[in-house]
């Protein structure tokens, strides 16, 4: 596989704080890229010099072996993590405008189709849901059949079922051959729809590979969970080394029988055990100690 | 409710006075306007009248006693001649010989009259004798006068504004990033502003035009077609003065302070509203480094004075010149963010 766009050591600067430190990597044609980290780990800044809109203090990128040009623009599509839209034009008139920017589109009609927007092409934009507002954005990306995509944090502030829709949509987009670049801190997000992933945290990238492989790499052991209501504490951590998150004791184990066996032997109840595969989450906070939703 | 609005109150405060230069700009700019009016308005210059004159000369008897008239304003001329048409428009109250003791004056000038009055006075005991001369052509109204600028100030308003304002809110509000994360360059943005404003000013204000014309009846001597000229060069210099305003800044109340501080001074020194005839001359020549003085002088005198494209080529030089500079450094310096 070809590589599409080429990051080497990528430096930027804001005053005293390095926003992004000397990262590097590849982005194959065709593949979902993800870059994952915690708020203020770099990675937006990251992306938006891949996008060309902020300038590097050092490093290179090459889009298709050259540097960012009016190719790039060409047959790039950008969907920015907050985008305000000019007022007082309707949805479809915003899409005849950004339709006139390119050489090659796609139709409003098919991209109405595609993205449901029938039922708002004829809105002002300041009267969009959310949920309708990312529909149109990612549609206005998509409006010259791109062949990279960019994607800041799609499906923030989505409701769960906005977020699956904009997911299916993604994946169609990735079934037409784009090559797809997604920053995200939604782990489940990640998994469902990037090929390789690379974990940002303080402007550098801490790991980088397909997500079975980062997990196979990191982990052979499970996670056994409970509900935090049914085992106290002072066993739990004592007796078990449970972390507590989201209401539940994580105890990871490499032997499932002998930590049930313990749970049973403190009188743990089991109804509301759960045994679960680690996670990007659980990668993420192995590699930082820190959550990557705070 | 009160504290969740005192909340909100506090949180405005702070953000106004942490953003230092909106700050500065809402404290300069008053004192600024109350600097230039401390000089061209306050009581060291109360002159109600406006007596032109020859200049230089020692005078004695009447028409110095004349002159130490108070509330009067004497601007001195080299030639009297190329000047009447100043009395002629009302802009000169009196001109005045006092060498020949002549005097001109437009029998429709209401200040005319007064001033004619005190000049006889002064004259009524020294025995020497005055010649009245009176000024040949129409009355100038104050309308005919006052109309070409308020048009031009109408299309200053819109320009700066228009394009200043609304450039910085797309800015603030990342439209500009969106739009840079397309093939659109700045200079095709920019360009697309000056057009669509250009050619909605344009349409606004010779609509105004028509219809205060069809109520009012302007005194229209020049081509209006060199008119629309005047006012479309004017139009694109104004433009290009608002795109160099918003090229970088962000804040909307920054720009709210830079454009008035554009605007404002230009409202007042064009010579908009009356003329700067007796004015101090710093001000003159302040007034001639401002794009709507040469839109106002060059759009009266095609309406008043009937001139052709030669005679307000010296105005269309320096708007069409100040226009280029300005595009050119407004668009090297614009940021998209």
């Amino acid at each position: 596989m070809s590589v599409i766009l080429q990051v080497s050591n990528l430096v930027k600067r804001f005053g005293q704080l390095t926003a992004v430190d000397d990262v590097s990597f590849e982005i194959s044609e065709g593949r979902c890229f993800g870059l994952l980290g915690p708020n203020g780990a770099g990675k937006t800044t990251t992306i938006e010099m891949m996008e060309g809109i902020k300038l590097p203090d050092a490093g290179t990128i090459r889009y298709q072996g050259k540097a960012l040009g009016a190719q790039f623009r060409n047959e790039a599509g950008i969907m920015f993590q907050t985008t305000a839209l000019q007022e007082f034009i309707t949805v479809h008139e915003i899409m005849v405008q950004f339709s006139r920017f390119y050489p090659i589109t796609v139709s409003i009609d098919e991209l109405a189709d595609q993205y449901a927007l029938h039922e708002f092409l004829n809105q002002d934009t300041r009267k969009l849901s959310g949920g309708q507002k990312q529909r149109l954005l990612l549609a206005m990306a998509m409006i010259n059949r791109p062949r990279i995509l960019f994607l800041d944090e799609p499906t923030t502030g989505l409701d769960p079922q906005s977020r699956r829709n904009l997911w299916k949509q993604v994946q169609s987009v990735k079934e037409q051959g784009a090559t797809i670049l997604l920053t995200t801190h939604y782990m489940e997000e990640a998994y469902e729809l990037c090929d390789e992933i690379a974990i940002m945290d303080h402007g550098r990238i801490i790991a980088h590979d397909a997500p079975d492989a980062l997990l196979a790499a990191h982990f052979d052991d499970v996670v056994v969970q409970i509900h935090a209501d049914d085992i106290p504490r002072v066993i739990g951590e004592k007796e078990f080394e449970a972390i507590y998150r989201n209401d539940n004791a994580h105890i990871v184990t490499g032997d499932v029988n002998k930590t049930i066996e313990h749970l049973l032997h403190f009188d743990i109840p089991l109804d509301r055990l759960r045994i679960r595969a680690r996670d990007l989450e659980d990668l993420f906070l192995e590699l930082t100690g820190k959550e990557l939703r705070t | 409710m009160w504290k969740r609005t005192y909340a909100l109150f506090v949180a405005r405060n702070l953000e106004f006075f942490r953003d230092r230069s909106a700050l500065a700009w809402s404290v300069l700019l008053p004192i600024l306007i109350i600097f230039v009016f401390a000089f061209a308005f306050t009581e060291e210059n109360p002159e109600k009248f406006k007596v032109g004159m020859i200049a230089g000369g020692e005078l004695e008897g009447a028409s110095a006693a004349f002159m130490e008239t108070r509330y009067i304003n004497f601007i001195e001329f080299a030639e009297i001649e190329p000047n009447l048409f100043k009395v002629e428009r009302h802009q000169i109250d009196l001109m005045f010989d006092p060498t020949t003791s002549r005097y001109w004056i437009n029998q429709t000038s209401p200040n005319g009259y007064i001033v004619e009055k005190l000049l006889i006075a002064a004259y009524a005991d020294s025995g020497e004798s005055l010649q009245q001369l009176l000024v040949e052509g129409g009355e100038i109204r104050y309308i005919d006068w006052v109309i070409p600028g308020v048009i031009a100030m109408n299309i200053m308003w819109g320009a700066l504004f228009g394009i200043g304002y609304v450039i910085v809110r797309y800015r603030k509000f990342g439209v500009l990033k969106r739009l840079r994360a397309t093939p659109v360059t700045a200079i095709e943005f920019l360009s697309a502003q000056i057009l669509s404003r250009l050619w909605l000013l344009l349409a606004v204000n010779i609509v105004i035009f028509i219809c205060m014309d069809y109520f009012v009846g302007f005194r229209m001597h020049g081509s209006y077609f060199n008119l629309l000229l005047v006012f479309t060069l004017g139009c694109i210099n104004l433009i290009c003065c608002g795109l160099l305003v918003a090229a970088r800044i962000s804040s909307e109340e920054v720009a709210n302070g830079v454009l008035n501080l554009f605007s404002w001074p230009m409202m007042f020194l064009s010579g908009v509203w009356f003329s700067l005839e007796g004015a101090h001359p710093w001000m003159q020549k302040f007034a001639l480094l401002l794009p709507l003085t040469h839109v106002t002088d060059a759009a009266r005198e095609i309406m008043i004075d009937g001139a052709g494209i030669v005679q307000i080529s010296d105005h269309l030089l320096v708007l069409g010149v100040s226009s280029v500079i300005l595009l050119v450094v407004g668009a090297r310096i614009f940021q998209w963010e």
